[in-house]
């Protein structure tokens, strides 16, 4: 008896959670966190060549997104520097803050080993998302930004607050997605791509020609 | 002094260095009027003497902090397939000529490439195939490469944002 009723409990939890999951998702278009003044950004940075193009477009977004908190993976100095060239380094606090999580994935990595690290990436990023609640979370196609979305969406899920996720695939990409994007297609707010043959192959994404 | 820049980004690619070194590769380049070969060779096991070439002036180096004064002086680009490379060179408004590295399979950047060449922004050739894409070349053919709009992105966030 106490069996049945737990397998009902946790399957009415499930279907709830699906539900939940399907109105966060839904929900969107209607969030405009930009009515409170500003708005706080979670960046992924990633590595190498996808920090460069995430900082090219930080640069044209205007002062009301701010503060901006950087995610880099721990293995990553470079983008770190790249990040305080771009803001001036300017120990005035609360405008910009630098975190490290472990990385999902290296490049090259097989697909079992990499199931693994990107769960540990989650350990990282379910804390560091509760404690920075962002408005919205801007990413361009590293790894790490698959735990720190899942993280987003689980906040919006526990109806603790709706965070938006906001794709940007890379350039490189012209005919296929990479394996972030296909996972982020699903899961984000705002899926941008950057050749329109991607948007006719995935009708939900914006093409707005070359952005980065 | 008409200049050549060839770029392998962070990979190596000696088969390229090689090629472009090569006595008859340099004939051709100097029959099209480039005197001066600039390489960055990255983790490529050669790094040519500057003497090494008879039919041009040549310099190579591995690294630099920034080679966009070197796509500055440059009057033809060549270059591997790497995206970063590729977007540098068409964003400095040089004519690149593309050279695919064949023994890399599958290789995801191709896919920038490739398309870029279909849009008629790039030339496109093979180490095998070089000597004759420089005696033939038209880069007259080549259109100019549209710059990025990354205000496009802002404008269409403000709006769904409903950032004032």
């Amino acid at each position: 008896m106490f069996l049945i009723g737990a397998v009902f409990a946790l399957f009415v939890l499930c279907l709830l959670f699906i539900v939940r999951f399907c109105i966060v998702l839904k929900t969107g278009p209607s969030c405009k966190p930009g009515d409170k003044g500003y708005v706080s950004v979670l960046v992924v940075a990633g590595s190498g060549g996808h920090t460069t193009e995430i900082l090219r477009l930080m640069e044209h977004l205007s002062a009301a997104y701010s503060p901006r908190h950087y995610v880099v993976a721990d293995t990553d100095r470079m983008s770190v520097e790249k990040i305080c060239t771009f803001e001036g380094c300017d120990p005035s606090p609360s405008q910009f803050t630098v975190c490290r999580i472990p990385r999902s994935r290296e490049v090259n990595q097989s697909w079992a080993s990499s199931a693994v690290s990107t769960l540990k990436a989650l350990q990282y990023s379910i804390p560091l998302v509760f404690r920075l609640r962002p408005d919205m979370v801007l990413c361009n196609g590293p790894g790490t930004c698959v735990p720190l979305c899942v993280a987003a969406l689980l906040l919006g899920i526990l109806g603790i607050k709706k965070i938006l996720i906001v794709y940007v695939e890379s350039i490189c990409r012209v005919q296929t997605l990479s394996l972030t994007g296909k996972i982020l297609y699903l899961l984000s707010d705002y899926f941008f791509v950057q050749w329109s043959s991607l948007r006719t192959r995935y009708p939900r994404s914006i093409f707005l020609g070359r952005i980065v | 002094m008409k200049t050549v820049f060839v770029t392998v980004g962070t990979t190596s690619f000696d088969e390229l260095i090689e090629r472009i070194t090569s006595s008859e590769v340099t004939q051709e380049l100097k029959i099209r009027g480039y005197e001066r070969l600039v390489l960055q060779v990255g983790r490529g096991s050669v790094l040519p003497a500057a003497d090494s070439c008879s039919h041009v002036r040549l310099e190579a180096f591995r690294f630099k902090d920034s080679i966009a004064e070197d796509m500055r002086q440059a009057d033809l680009v060549v270059s591997h397939a790497g995206a970063g490379s590729c977007l540098e060179a068409l964003g400095a408004g040089k004519p690149l000529l593309v050279v695919v590295n064949d023994k890399l399979m599958d290789n995801h950047q191709l896919e920038l490439a490739r398309q870029l060449h279909m849009d008629n922004h790039l030339l496109y050739c093979t180490c095998s195939t070089l000597k004759e894409t420089l005696r033939d070349m038209d880069l007259s053919v080549l259109q100019p490469f549209p710059p990025r709009q990354p205000k496009n992105f802002a404008n269409f966030l403000d709006k769904a944002l409903g950032v004032k």
